[in-house]
Protein backbone atom coordinates (compact mmCIF):
# COMPACT_ATOMS: atom_id res chain seq x y z
CA UNK A 1 0.00 0.00 0.00
CA UNK A 2 1.20 3.23 -0.91
CA UNK A 3 1.14 5.33 2.41
CA UNK A 4 2.91 8.12 1.32
CA UNK A 5 -0.02 10.70 0.31
CA UNK A 6 -0.98 12.93 2.29
CA UNK A 7 -4.33 11.87 3.94
CA UNK A 8 -4.04 14.07 6.84
CA UNK A 9 -3.03 17.97 6.79
CA UNK A 10 -1.10 19.78 9.55
CA UNK A 11 -4.33 21.15 11.10
CA UNK A 12 -5.47 17.58 11.91
CA UNK A 13 -7.98 17.45 9.39
CA UNK A 14 -8.84 14.57 6.68
CA UNK A 15 -9.33 15.20 2.86
CA UNK A 16 -12.97 16.36 3.35
CA UNK A 17 -12.34 18.09 5.98
CA UNK A 18 -13.40 15.71 8.53
CA UNK A 19 -11.82 15.47 11.66
CA UNK A 20 -10.38 11.82 13.35
CA UNK A 21 -13.27 10.79 14.40
CA UNK A 22 -16.18 12.00 12.53
CA UNK A 23 -18.34 10.03 10.23
CA UNK A 24 -19.50 11.06 6.76
CA UNK A 25 -23.05 12.42 6.64
CA UNK A 26 -25.50 9.69 6.55
CA UNK A 27 -28.94 9.73 5.25
CA UNK A 28 -31.34 6.65 6.28
CA UNK A 29 -35.13 6.17 5.11
CA UNK A 30 -37.59 3.42 5.88
CA UNK A 31 -39.72 1.43 3.97
CA UNK A 32 -38.74 3.30 0.07
CA UNK A 33 -39.73 0.45 -2.01
CA UNK A 34 -43.66 -1.04 -2.89
CA UNK A 35 -43.06 -4.35 -3.63
CA UNK A 36 -40.67 -5.84 -0.96
CA UNK A 37 -41.92 -6.91 2.42
CA UNK A 38 -39.09 -4.51 3.67
CA UNK A 39 -36.89 -1.78 2.63
CA UNK A 40 -34.45 0.87 2.92
CA UNK A 41 -32.55 3.50 0.98
CA UNK A 42 -29.09 4.89 2.72
CA UNK A 43 -27.17 7.78 1.67
CA UNK A 44 -23.43 7.59 3.16
CA UNK A 45 -20.92 9.79 1.82
CA UNK A 46 -20.93 8.97 -1.51
CA UNK A 47 -22.19 5.68 -1.21
CA UNK A 48 -26.08 4.79 -2.31
CA UNK A 49 -27.85 1.65 -1.16
CA UNK A 50 -31.24 0.17 -1.48
CA UNK A 51 -32.07 -3.33 0.63
CA UNK A 52 -35.13 -4.79 0.06
CA UNK A 53 -35.99 -7.45 2.38
CA UNK A 54 -38.19 -10.70 1.05
CA UNK A 55 -39.42 -13.50 3.25
CA UNK A 56 -39.85 -15.39 5.56
CA UNK A 57 -41.09 -17.49 2.90
CA UNK A 58 -40.02 -20.94 1.66
CA UNK A 59 -36.86 -21.83 1.01
CA UNK A 60 -36.67 -23.04 -2.68
CA UNK A 61 -34.97 -25.26 -3.56
CA UNK A 62 -35.70 -27.59 -0.84
CA UNK A 63 -32.29 -29.04 -0.17
CA UNK A 64 -31.46 -25.47 1.42
CA UNK A 65 -34.36 -25.81 3.92
CA UNK A 66 -33.38 -26.08 7.45
CA UNK A 67 -35.84 -28.07 9.70
CA UNK A 68 -35.11 -26.31 12.73
CA UNK A 69 -34.26 -22.28 11.64
CA UNK A 70 -34.56 -19.84 8.81
CA UNK A 71 -31.72 -19.25 6.76
CA UNK A 72 -30.85 -15.24 6.49
CA UNK A 73 -29.97 -14.98 2.65
CA UNK A 74 -27.84 -11.78 1.67
CA UNK A 75 -26.84 -11.42 -1.78
CA UNK A 76 -24.68 -8.21 -1.77
CA UNK A 77 -24.63 -6.83 -5.67
CA UNK A 78 -23.40 -3.21 -7.37
CA UNK A 79 -24.74 -2.01 -9.94
CA UNK A 80 -22.65 -1.70 -13.39
CA UNK A 81 -22.39 1.73 -13.23
CA UNK A 82 -21.55 2.20 -9.69
CA UNK A 83 -18.08 2.49 -9.93
CA UNK A 84 -15.05 4.42 -11.98
CA UNK A 85 -14.82 1.16 -14.75
CA UNK A 86 -17.81 -0.38 -15.74
CA UNK A 87 -18.54 -3.73 -13.56
CA UNK A 88 -19.33 -6.68 -15.00
CA UNK A 89 -23.10 -7.24 -14.03
CA UNK A 90 -23.37 -10.34 -11.34
CA UNK A 91 -21.82 -11.77 -8.55
CA UNK A 92 -17.99 -12.04 -8.79
CA UNK A 93 -15.72 -13.81 -5.79
CA UNK A 94 -15.79 -10.06 -3.92
CA UNK A 95 -19.55 -9.55 -3.76
CA UNK A 96 -20.56 -13.39 -2.73
CA UNK A 97 -17.97 -13.18 0.27
CA UNK A 98 -19.43 -10.30 1.34
CA UNK A 99 -22.87 -11.76 0.75
CA UNK A 100 -21.44 -14.64 3.07
CA UNK A 101 -20.43 -12.38 5.55
CA UNK A 102 -23.29 -10.64 6.11
CA UNK A 103 -25.74 -13.46 5.91
CA UNK A 104 -24.11 -14.96 8.77
CA UNK A 105 -23.75 -11.21 10.53
CA UNK A 106 -28.06 -10.95 10.14
CA UNK A 107 -28.45 -14.56 10.86
CA UNK A 108 -27.61 -13.93 14.37
CA UNK A 109 -29.43 -11.43 15.37
CA UNK A 110 -32.59 -12.78 13.80
CA UNK A 111 -34.68 -15.26 15.91
CA UNK A 112 -34.63 -17.79 12.93
CA UNK A 113 -35.91 -20.72 14.80
CA UNK A 114 -39.26 -19.17 14.52
CA UNK A 115 -38.96 -20.12 10.87
CA UNK A 116 -38.25 -23.55 10.13
CA UNK A 117 -37.37 -24.27 6.74
CA UNK A 118 -38.02 -20.95 5.84
CA UNK A 119 -35.70 -18.11 3.74
CA UNK A 120 -35.51 -14.54 4.28
CA UNK A 121 -33.94 -12.79 1.63
CA UNK A 122 -32.24 -9.88 2.32
CA UNK A 123 -30.89 -8.05 -1.33
CA UNK A 124 -28.36 -5.36 -0.78
CA UNK A 125 -28.33 -3.23 -4.09
CA UNK A 126 -25.35 -0.67 -4.08
CA UNK A 127 -25.63 2.09 -7.27
CA UNK A 128 -22.81 4.79 -5.82
CA UNK A 129 -19.44 3.39 -4.19
CA UNK A 130 -17.32 5.14 -2.85
CA UNK A 131 -15.64 3.39 0.18
CA UNK A 132 -17.70 1.63 2.80
CA UNK A 133 -20.10 -0.20 0.82
CA UNK A 134 -20.75 -3.39 3.62
CA UNK A 135 -20.83 -1.28 6.25
CA UNK A 136 -23.29 0.56 4.64
CA UNK A 137 -25.00 -2.39 2.91
CA UNK A 138 -25.45 -4.24 6.80
CA UNK A 139 -26.82 -1.19 8.50
CA UNK A 140 -29.63 -1.03 5.62
CA UNK A 141 -30.14 -4.21 5.74
CA UNK A 142 -30.73 -4.40 9.66
CA UNK A 143 -33.46 -1.80 9.05
CA UNK A 144 -34.86 -2.79 6.24
CA UNK A 145 -35.46 -6.53 8.34
CA UNK A 146 -36.65 -4.28 11.05
CA UNK A 147 -39.21 -2.47 8.44
CA UNK A 148 -40.08 -6.42 7.29
CA UNK A 149 -41.08 -6.89 10.84
CA UNK A 150 -38.50 -9.56 11.21
CA UNK A 151 -38.52 -10.46 14.98
CA UNK A 152 -34.58 -10.15 15.94
CA UNK A 153 -32.69 -9.39 19.17
CA UNK A 154 -31.38 -6.58 17.84
CA UNK A 155 -31.05 -3.99 15.10
CA UNK A 156 -27.10 -4.72 13.05
CA UNK A 157 -25.27 -2.05 12.57
CA UNK A 158 -21.98 -1.77 11.21
CA UNK A 159 -18.68 1.16 10.74
CA UNK A 160 -14.92 1.16 10.04
CA UNK A 161 -12.49 2.33 11.27
CA UNK A 162 -8.83 2.87 9.57
CA UNK A 163 -5.21 3.79 9.90
CA UNK A 164 -4.05 7.02 7.53
CA UNK A 165 -0.83 8.44 8.12
CA UNK A 166 -0.14 6.77 10.78
CA UNK A 167 -3.39 7.87 12.66
CA UNK A 168 -6.38 5.67 13.83
CA UNK A 169 -9.46 7.77 12.30
CA UNK A 170 -13.47 6.40 11.71
CA UNK A 171 -15.49 5.54 8.52
CA UNK A 172 -12.36 6.07 5.86
CA UNK A 173 -13.20 7.62 2.74
CA UNK A 174 -11.84 6.80 -1.13
CA UNK A 175 -8.93 7.78 -0.70
CA UNK A 176 -8.36 6.73 2.55
CA UNK A 177 -9.08 3.31 1.75
CA UNK A 178 -7.05 3.22 -1.21
CA UNK A 179 -3.96 4.92 0.09
CA UNK A 180 -4.44 3.80 4.26
CA UNK A 181 -2.30 1.65 6.16
CA UNK A 182 -5.51 -0.08 6.92
CA UNK A 183 -8.84 -0.99 7.14
CA UNK A 184 -11.08 -2.22 9.73
CA UNK A 185 -15.08 -2.89 9.20
CA UNK A 186 -16.94 -4.40 12.10
CA UNK A 187 -20.59 -4.66 12.86
CA UNK A 188 -21.90 -5.14 16.61
CA UNK A 189 -25.42 -5.55 17.63
CA UNK A 190 -25.62 -2.44 19.59
CA UNK A 191 -27.51 -3.40 22.57
CA UNK A 192 -25.06 -5.96 23.59
CA UNK A 193 -21.98 -4.83 21.23
CA UNK A 194 -21.02 -8.42 20.93
CA UNK A 195 -19.37 -8.47 17.75
CA UNK A 196 -21.05 -9.48 13.91
CA UNK A 197 -19.20 -8.96 11.78
CA UNK A 198 -15.08 -8.44 11.31
CA UNK A 199 -12.93 -8.20 8.58
CA UNK A 200 -9.33 -6.58 8.78
CA UNK A 201 -6.72 -5.90 6.37
CA UNK A 202 -3.23 -3.70 6.12
CA UNK A 203 -1.11 -3.63 9.41
CA UNK A 204 -2.20 -2.31 12.11
CA UNK A 205 -0.10 -2.78 16.01
CA UNK A 206 -2.18 -4.67 19.03
CA UNK A 207 -2.71 -1.22 20.55
CA UNK A 208 -3.94 0.62 17.16
CA UNK A 209 -6.35 -2.15 17.19
CA UNK A 210 -7.66 -1.74 20.24
CA UNK A 211 -8.11 2.21 19.90
CA UNK A 212 -9.61 1.22 16.04
CA UNK A 213 -12.08 -1.52 17.40
CA UNK A 214 -12.80 1.00 20.00
CA UNK A 215 -13.33 3.51 17.67
CA UNK A 216 -15.62 1.59 15.75
CA UNK A 217 -18.21 0.33 18.37
CA UNK A 218 -18.44 3.89 19.19
CA UNK A 219 -19.24 5.15 15.30
CA UNK A 220 -21.86 2.12 15.23
CA UNK A 221 -23.87 3.62 18.43
CA UNK A 222 -23.92 6.75 16.94
CA UNK A 223 -24.87 4.72 13.43
CA UNK A 224 -27.82 2.96 15.79
CA UNK A 225 -29.63 6.39 17.11
CA UNK A 226 -29.91 7.34 13.21
CA UNK A 227 -31.04 3.89 11.95
CA UNK A 228 -33.43 3.88 14.91
CA UNK A 229 -34.55 7.59 13.70
CA UNK A 230 -35.59 6.38 10.44
CA UNK A 231 -37.84 3.45 11.48
CA UNK A 232 -39.47 5.80 14.00
CA UNK A 233 -39.95 8.58 11.11
CA UNK A 234 -41.57 5.76 8.97
CA UNK A 235 -43.91 4.51 11.18
CA UNK A 236 -45.11 7.87 12.73
CA UNK A 237 -46.02 9.23 9.16
CA UNK A 238 -47.83 5.74 8.86
CA UNK A 239 -49.71 6.69 12.00
CA UNK A 240 -50.53 9.79 11.14
CA UNK A 241 -51.81 8.49 7.96
CA UNK A 242 -54.31 6.27 9.51
CA UNK B 1 -53.01 -19.43 -11.00
CA UNK B 2 -54.02 -19.41 -7.12
CA UNK B 3 -57.40 -18.35 -5.51
CA UNK B 4 -56.58 -14.48 -4.99
CA UNK B 5 -55.66 -13.74 -8.19
CA UNK B 6 -58.69 -15.07 -9.75
CA UNK B 7 -60.20 -13.12 -7.87
CA UNK B 8 -58.09 -10.32 -8.40
CA UNK B 9 -59.09 -11.30 -12.21
CA UNK B 10 -62.30 -11.33 -11.84
CA UNK B 11 -62.64 -7.89 -10.18
CA UNK B 12 -60.73 -6.08 -12.68
CA UNK B 13 -62.58 -7.85 -15.70
CA UNK B 14 -65.67 -6.47 -13.94
CA UNK B 15 -64.42 -3.33 -13.83
CA UNK B 16 -63.19 -3.33 -17.69
CA UNK B 17 -66.63 -3.80 -18.46
CA UNK B 18 -68.04 -0.89 -17.13
CA UNK B 19 -65.01 1.14 -18.47
CA UNK B 20 -63.04 1.41 -15.03
CA UNK B 21 -59.56 0.40 -14.31
CA UNK B 22 -58.62 -0.73 -10.79
CA UNK B 23 -56.93 2.09 -10.07
CA UNK B 24 -59.66 4.93 -11.21
CA UNK B 25 -57.66 5.68 -14.57
CA UNK B 26 -58.93 6.00 -17.75
CA UNK B 27 -57.90 2.91 -20.12
CA UNK B 28 -55.46 5.46 -22.23
CA UNK B 29 -54.04 7.16 -19.02
CA UNK B 30 -50.67 6.91 -17.75
CA UNK B 31 -49.97 6.78 -14.08
CA UNK B 32 -48.11 9.90 -12.25
CA UNK B 33 -44.37 9.64 -13.87
CA UNK B 34 -41.46 11.23 -11.95
CA UNK B 35 -38.19 11.95 -13.60
CA UNK B 36 -34.90 12.98 -11.99
CA UNK B 37 -31.38 13.12 -13.14
CA UNK B 38 -28.06 12.40 -12.19
CA UNK B 39 -28.85 10.52 -9.53
CA UNK B 40 -25.57 8.28 -9.41
CA UNK B 41 -22.08 10.03 -9.16
CA UNK B 42 -20.34 7.37 -10.28
CA UNK B 43 -21.75 7.06 -14.01
CA UNK B 44 -21.46 9.22 -16.80
CA UNK B 45 -25.22 9.97 -16.92
CA UNK B 46 -27.86 8.75 -14.81
CA UNK B 47 -31.75 8.96 -14.12
CA UNK B 48 -34.44 7.06 -12.30
CA UNK B 49 -37.98 7.17 -13.17
CA UNK B 50 -40.97 6.06 -11.08
CA UNK B 51 -44.13 5.73 -13.18
CA UNK B 52 -46.60 4.89 -10.43
CA UNK B 53 -45.07 2.31 -7.70
CA UNK B 54 -42.74 1.06 -10.37
CA UNK B 55 -38.92 2.37 -10.13
CA UNK B 56 -36.26 1.87 -12.40
CA UNK B 57 -32.07 3.83 -12.69
CA UNK B 58 -30.39 3.93 -15.35
CA UNK B 59 -27.23 4.54 -15.37
CA UNK B 60 -24.50 5.21 -18.34
CA UNK B 61 -20.87 4.16 -18.54
CA UNK B 62 -18.47 5.10 -21.07
CA UNK B 63 -15.23 3.05 -21.85
CA UNK B 64 -12.58 3.03 -24.15
CA UNK B 65 -12.87 0.17 -26.96
CA UNK B 66 -12.14 -1.47 -30.55
CA UNK B 67 -14.76 -0.88 -33.18
CA UNK B 68 -17.14 -3.52 -34.53
CA UNK B 69 -15.54 -4.74 -37.88
CA UNK B 70 -18.07 -3.91 -39.90
CA UNK B 71 -18.43 -0.14 -38.24
CA UNK B 72 -14.92 0.45 -37.91
CA UNK B 73 -15.23 4.30 -37.22
CA UNK B 74 -18.69 3.93 -35.59
CA UNK B 75 -18.18 4.21 -31.76
CA UNK B 76 -20.60 0.52 -29.83
CA UNK B 77 -23.78 0.61 -27.99
CA UNK B 78 -24.74 -2.26 -25.43
CA UNK B 79 -27.50 -2.12 -23.10
CA UNK B 80 -27.97 -4.54 -20.39
CA UNK B 81 -30.93 -5.28 -18.28
CA UNK B 82 -31.27 -6.92 -15.19
CA UNK B 83 -34.35 -8.31 -12.99
CA UNK B 84 -32.51 -8.14 -9.51
CA UNK B 85 -34.13 -9.98 -6.68
CA UNK B 86 -34.82 -6.67 -4.99
CA UNK B 87 -37.44 -5.27 -7.23
CA UNK B 88 -39.77 -8.39 -6.76
CA UNK B 89 -40.56 -11.31 -4.75
CA UNK B 90 -40.83 -13.68 -8.38
CA UNK B 91 -37.05 -12.25 -9.46
CA UNK B 92 -33.97 -14.52 -8.77
CA UNK B 93 -30.75 -14.22 -8.97
CA UNK B 94 -28.52 -14.96 -11.75
CA UNK B 95 -27.68 -14.89 -15.71
CA UNK B 96 -30.31 -12.74 -17.48
CA UNK B 97 -33.41 -14.91 -18.09
CA UNK B 98 -35.43 -14.46 -20.89
CA UNK B 99 -37.50 -11.48 -19.83
CA UNK B 100 -34.61 -9.22 -19.01
CA UNK B 101 -33.40 -9.89 -21.90
CA UNK B 102 -36.04 -8.96 -24.18
CA UNK B 103 -36.64 -6.11 -21.88
CA UNK B 104 -33.06 -4.83 -22.67
CA UNK B 105 -33.27 -5.74 -26.50
CA UNK B 106 -36.39 -3.28 -26.78
CA UNK B 107 -35.13 -0.19 -24.71
CA UNK B 108 -32.00 -1.23 -26.81
CA UNK B 109 -33.89 -1.01 -30.47
CA UNK B 110 -35.76 2.06 -29.83
CA UNK B 111 -32.18 3.41 -28.44
CA UNK B 112 -30.08 2.25 -31.64
CA UNK B 113 -32.28 2.47 -34.71
CA UNK B 114 -33.79 5.76 -33.75
CA UNK B 115 -30.15 6.75 -33.69
CA UNK B 116 -30.85 8.83 -30.84
CA UNK B 117 -26.71 8.29 -29.67
CA UNK B 118 -24.63 9.52 -33.09
CA UNK B 119 -22.26 6.68 -32.25
CA UNK B 120 -20.68 7.90 -35.63
CA UNK B 121 -19.21 10.77 -33.92
CA UNK B 122 -17.98 8.18 -31.42
CA UNK B 123 -14.71 7.33 -32.83
CA UNK B 124 -11.24 8.12 -32.01
CA UNK B 125 -9.38 6.15 -34.36
CA UNK B 126 -10.96 4.67 -37.03
CA UNK B 127 -11.08 0.92 -36.84
CA UNK B 128 -8.83 0.83 -33.70
CA UNK B 129 -10.18 2.93 -30.86
CA UNK B 130 -14.26 4.15 -30.38
CA UNK B 131 -16.23 4.88 -27.62
CA UNK B 132 -18.11 2.45 -26.15
CA UNK B 133 -21.29 3.48 -24.37
CA UNK B 134 -22.91 1.06 -22.01
CA UNK B 135 -26.89 1.35 -21.06
CA UNK B 136 -27.34 -0.57 -17.51
CA UNK B 137 -31.12 -0.82 -16.53
CA UNK B 138 -31.34 -1.30 -12.99
CA UNK B 139 -35.40 -2.34 -12.02
CA UNK B 140 -35.80 -0.97 -8.21
CA UNK B 141 -39.41 -1.57 -8.00
CA UNK B 142 -41.71 -3.59 -9.90
CA UNK B 143 -45.16 -2.73 -10.45
CA UNK B 144 -45.75 -3.31 -13.68
CA UNK B 145 -44.70 -1.44 -17.30
CA UNK B 146 -40.96 -1.96 -17.29
CA UNK B 147 -40.62 -1.20 -20.77
CA UNK B 148 -41.74 2.40 -21.00
CA UNK B 149 -39.84 3.21 -17.37
CA UNK B 150 -36.72 1.68 -18.61
CA UNK B 151 -36.82 3.58 -22.09
CA UNK B 152 -37.76 6.87 -20.46
CA UNK B 153 -35.13 6.09 -17.57
CA UNK B 154 -32.29 5.27 -20.66
CA UNK B 155 -33.35 8.96 -22.36
CA UNK B 156 -33.11 10.55 -19.42
CA UNK B 157 -29.92 9.12 -18.20
CA UNK B 158 -28.36 9.88 -21.76
CA UNK B 159 -28.99 13.03 -22.04
CA UNK B 160 -27.18 13.81 -19.39
CA UNK B 161 -24.30 12.11 -20.32
CA UNK B 162 -20.52 13.43 -20.27
CA UNK B 163 -18.32 11.72 -22.82
CA UNK B 164 -15.45 11.24 -20.03
CA UNK B 165 -12.77 12.26 -22.27
CA UNK B 166 -10.41 13.98 -19.72
CA UNK B 167 -10.13 10.69 -17.81
CA UNK B 168 -8.77 8.90 -20.94
CA UNK B 169 -6.60 11.27 -21.76
CA UNK B 170 -8.43 12.44 -24.61
CA UNK B 171 -8.96 16.01 -24.43
CA UNK B 172 -11.97 17.96 -22.44
CA UNK B 173 -15.17 16.42 -21.34
CA UNK B 174 -18.01 17.18 -23.80
CA UNK B 175 -21.98 16.07 -23.37
CA UNK B 176 -22.90 12.69 -25.65
CA UNK B 177 -23.91 13.67 -28.70
CA UNK B 178 -27.72 13.07 -29.23
CA UNK B 179 -30.83 13.25 -31.80
CA UNK B 180 -34.59 13.68 -30.59
CA UNK B 181 -35.31 10.36 -29.27
CA UNK B 182 -38.41 8.49 -30.00
CA UNK B 183 -40.84 7.88 -26.95
CA UNK B 184 -42.27 4.21 -25.83
CA UNK B 185 -45.71 3.32 -24.79
CA UNK B 186 -47.01 0.12 -23.81
CA UNK B 187 -50.29 -1.11 -23.96
CA UNK B 188 -52.00 -4.69 -22.60
CA UNK B 189 -54.67 -6.42 -24.01
CA UNK B 190 -57.29 -8.55 -21.28
CA UNK B 191 -60.56 -9.18 -21.38
CA UNK B 192 -61.14 -7.39 -25.01
CA UNK B 193 -60.20 -3.65 -23.50
CA UNK B 194 -56.99 -2.44 -24.10
CA UNK B 195 -55.39 -0.47 -21.38
CA UNK B 196 -52.43 1.93 -21.76
CA UNK B 197 -48.78 1.85 -19.26
CA UNK B 198 -50.35 -1.66 -17.34
CA UNK B 199 -50.11 -1.88 -13.50
CA UNK B 200 -48.51 -5.25 -12.37
CA UNK B 201 -52.26 -6.56 -11.53
CA UNK B 202 -53.46 -5.43 -14.84
CA UNK B 203 -49.73 -6.95 -16.54
CA UNK B 204 -50.25 -10.29 -14.47
CA UNK B 205 -54.09 -10.61 -16.31
CA UNK B 206 -52.78 -9.93 -20.08
CA UNK B 207 -53.26 -11.78 -22.78
CA UNK B 208 -51.44 -9.48 -24.98
CA UNK B 209 -48.59 -6.71 -25.06
CA UNK B 210 -47.84 -4.12 -27.33
CA UNK B 211 -44.81 -1.15 -27.28
CA UNK B 212 -45.21 1.34 -29.65
CA UNK B 213 -41.78 3.77 -30.12
CA UNK B 214 -43.11 7.65 -31.97
CA UNK B 215 -40.96 10.59 -32.62
CA UNK B 216 -41.08 13.60 -32.86
CA UNK B 217 -42.66 13.72 -36.68
CA UNK B 218 -45.54 10.82 -35.39
CA UNK B 219 -44.05 8.56 -37.24
CA UNK B 220 -43.48 5.41 -35.64
CA UNK B 221 -39.56 4.11 -34.54
CA UNK B 222 -39.85 0.41 -32.87
CA UNK B 223 -42.59 -1.76 -31.93
CA UNK B 224 -43.00 -5.16 -30.10
CA UNK B 225 -46.17 -7.52 -29.05
CA UNK B 226 -45.64 -9.93 -26.49
CA UNK B 227 -47.22 -12.50 -24.65
CA UNK B 228 -49.43 -15.10 -26.47
CA UNK B 229 -52.60 -13.13 -26.89
CA UNK B 230 -53.34 -11.55 -30.28
CA UNK B 231 -54.68 -8.03 -31.35
CA UNK B 232 -56.80 -6.90 -34.09
CA UNK B 233 -55.67 -4.72 -36.74
CA UNK B 234 -58.41 -2.27 -35.56
CA UNK B 235 -56.76 -2.68 -32.05
CA UNK B 236 -53.17 -2.23 -33.36
CA UNK B 237 -54.17 1.30 -35.13
CA UNK B 238 -55.91 2.16 -31.54
CA UNK B 239 -52.81 1.26 -29.71
CA UNK B 240 -50.98 3.57 -32.14
CA UNK B 241 -53.20 6.53 -31.68
CA UNK B 242 -52.95 6.10 -27.95
CA UNK B 243 -49.16 5.64 -28.04
CA UNK B 244 -48.44 8.91 -30.38
CA UNK B 245 -50.58 11.27 -27.97
CA UNK B 246 -49.31 9.60 -24.77
CA UNK B 247 -45.35 9.89 -26.45
CA UNK B 248 -46.19 13.56 -27.08
CA UNK B 249 -46.90 14.20 -23.07
CA UNK B 250 -43.98 12.20 -22.34
CA UNK B 251 -41.76 13.47 -24.51
CA UNK B 252 -42.73 17.30 -22.92
CA UNK B 253 -41.97 16.07 -19.63
CA UNK B 254 -38.45 14.49 -20.39
CA UNK B 255 -37.66 17.85 -21.95
CA UNK B 256 -38.68 19.75 -19.39
CA UNK B 257 -36.18 17.53 -17.23
CA UNK B 258 -32.95 17.58 -19.90
CA UNK B 259 -33.67 21.36 -20.25
CA UNK B 260 -34.59 21.88 -23.69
Amino acid sequence: MKSDMVLIDDKGKRLDGRGFEDLRDIKIEAGVLHRADGSCYLEWGGNKVFVAVYGPREAIPRHIQNPLRAIVNARYNMAAFSVEDRKRPGPDRRSREISKVISEALEKVVLTEQFPRAAIDVNIEVLDAEAGTRCAGLTAAGVALADAGIPMTDIPVACATGKINGHVVLDLGKEEDNFGEADLPIAISPRTKEVLLLQMDGHLTLDEFNKAFDLAIKGCLSISELQKKAILEKYKTVLEVE
Amino acid sequence: MTVVPIIKRDYICRLADQGKRIDGRKFDEFRNIEITTNVVNKAEGSARVKIGNTQVIVGIKMDVGEPYSDSPDSGVLTTAAELIPLASPDFEAGPPQADAIELARVVDRGVRESEVVEINKLCIEPGEKVWIVFIDIHIIDYDGNLFDAASLASLAALFTATVPAKRFELGEDYPLPLKEPPISCTSVKFNNVVVMDPSLDEEQIAEARLTVATDTKGDIRAMQKGLNGSFTKDEIQKVIQASLENGKKLREQLNKIIGK
